[in-house]
């Protein structure tokens, strides 16, 4: 900063725009370790039996809480996918494929994409929230000064809480969909139930299907969670800063989910 | 913080989350470990022209097994079927014969098997000898053409 006070002139700017450049740069290099850190901190604080009841905790606040959006947004979409469905393939005279379309669509992409999108919203924002006004309230601070590590009592359960309801919340999503597909196209719309199961059975696969669709639900677990702890650890200690990290877990899980998701697509289904 | 309603509560997430996993299971991808077990037999096709695996093998338009596995057999140059048989279907004739069907109009291909007179019967591993090809449209338009020309 030197050449700041010795003189102005077009190279100091651009010297000092590099420098800018190079310092948000490295800062989000450092955001990324501390990010990578928490995760694997959290991971490996694990195996500690008396942090059991606290995961439970964070089980209902995270899981049981999220269980009526997920279940009735499943339904319904399960039901919208039904409707459209038959509308499509009846000109086709195939509406018994109905099913395949129904289960197929929700096991393999909605179910972990939408559950994930809601927990990001319902769940995500929440613990950035309360882990900024933790931080804000220094009651991390307050933890450290009486030898409690944070990140194993306030993070580690947080996060496995989220790992281990994201799957869940995800197959409850695609079983309560798949039976609010069955509801309409067989109840409301006429169509042959046998066929309608059976042609779905014979077209879903448990393990290229099923599986791979939990295997999304976990990734996108890790990540909503994840995403929401390190913005609540990172918050400005203010109103206005924990209102912009909670934003901040909302849009930046979500692109990610999404991303992700057609990442997770190509290797898993695509023939790219 | 932690109160028994909590506990239960996380409980019973739990427990729906392993019977949406076993919904899913069973309902929705008909997975069925136990239904008594199965016997494999083979068939070789000149063509199977878009069977795939999971089609079903049908007797008189009832599913008495299940197609497992297609590959091309590198010696004879033509695809080998792998069928398995639903175990209680143990009386079907050695001299079977196996034809690929379509389900309606463009509907997914099916194997349909139709008993022959031996006494002996198909067991584990037994190959049909009698199959007969998919139809394939092209074939059979070029082949309806050819005999308008030699008319």
């Amino acid at each position: 900063m030197i050449q700041v006070i010795i003189g102005s002139g077009g190279i100091n700017t651009m010297l000092d725009f590099l420098a800018l450049i190079g310092r948000q740069f490295l800062s989000k290099i450092a955001g990324f370790g501390r990010a990578s850190f928490i995760l694997f901190y959290a991971l490996f604080a694990w195996p500690q039996p008396k942090n059991f009841p606290l995961v439970i905790t964070q089980l209902y606040n995270v899981g049981v809480k999220s269980l009526l959006i997920i279940a009735v947004s499943g339904l319904f979409i399960g039901m919208v996918l039904g409707l459209q469905g038959y509308t499509i393939l009846v000109d086709f005279g195939s509406e018994q494929s109905v099913g395949q379309m129904v289960a197929l669509s929700l096991v393999r992409e909605l179910a972990p994409v939408v559950t994930g999108l809601l927990f990001a919203g319902r769940a995500g924002s929440a613990l950035t929230a309360e882990i900024g006004l933790m931080k804000a309230t220094e009651q991390l601070a307050s933890l450290e000064m009486i030898g409690v590590d944070p990140l194993r009592r306030i993070v580690a359960p947080r996060l496995w809480a989220g790992f281990i309801s994201m799957p869940i919340l995800s197959m409850i999503f695609a079983i309560v969909g798949v039976y609010g597909g069955a509801l309409v196209s067989i109840e409301w719309l006429g169509v042959y139930s046998g066929a309608f199961w059976s042609v779905m059975q014979d077209s879903v696969d448990f393990y290229d299907d099923v599986l791979n669709g939990i295997i999304k639900a976990v990734v996108f677990g890790i990540v909503v969670t994840w995403v929401a702890i390190y913005q609540g650890l990172e918050s400005i200690p203010t109103s206005e800063g924990i209102s912009q990290s909670t934003t901040r877990t909302v849009v930046y899980s979500s692109l990610m989910i999404l991303g992700l998701d057609f990442v997770l697509t190509v290797l898993m289904f695509g023939d790219i | 913080m932690r109160s028994r309603t909590v506990e239960i509560l996380v409980g019973l997430f739990l427990v729906v989350g392993l019977l949406a996993a076993v919904g899913l299971a069973v309902s929705v991808s008909g997975i069925s470990g136990a239904n008594g077990g199965s016997y494999k037999v083979y068939a070789h096709f000149e063509n199977i022209g878009g069977l795939t695996k999971k089609a079903e093998v049908t007797l008189a338009g009832v599913q008495i097994g299940t197609v497992s596995n297609i590959r091309l057999d590198p010696r004879m140059l033509d695809a080998e079927v792998e069928m398995q048989i639903f175990a209680d279907v143990d009386y079907l004739s050695i001299d079977s014969s196996v034809q690929i069907l379509t389900s309606g109009l463009l509907g997914g291909k099916y194997i349909g098997l139709s008993v022959g007179a031996e006494e002996e019967v198909l067991v584990e591993g037994s190959v049909i000898e009698d199959s007969q090809s998919a139809l394939v449209l092209e074939e059979l338009i070029g082949k309806f053409l050819f005999d308008k020309v030699s008319e």
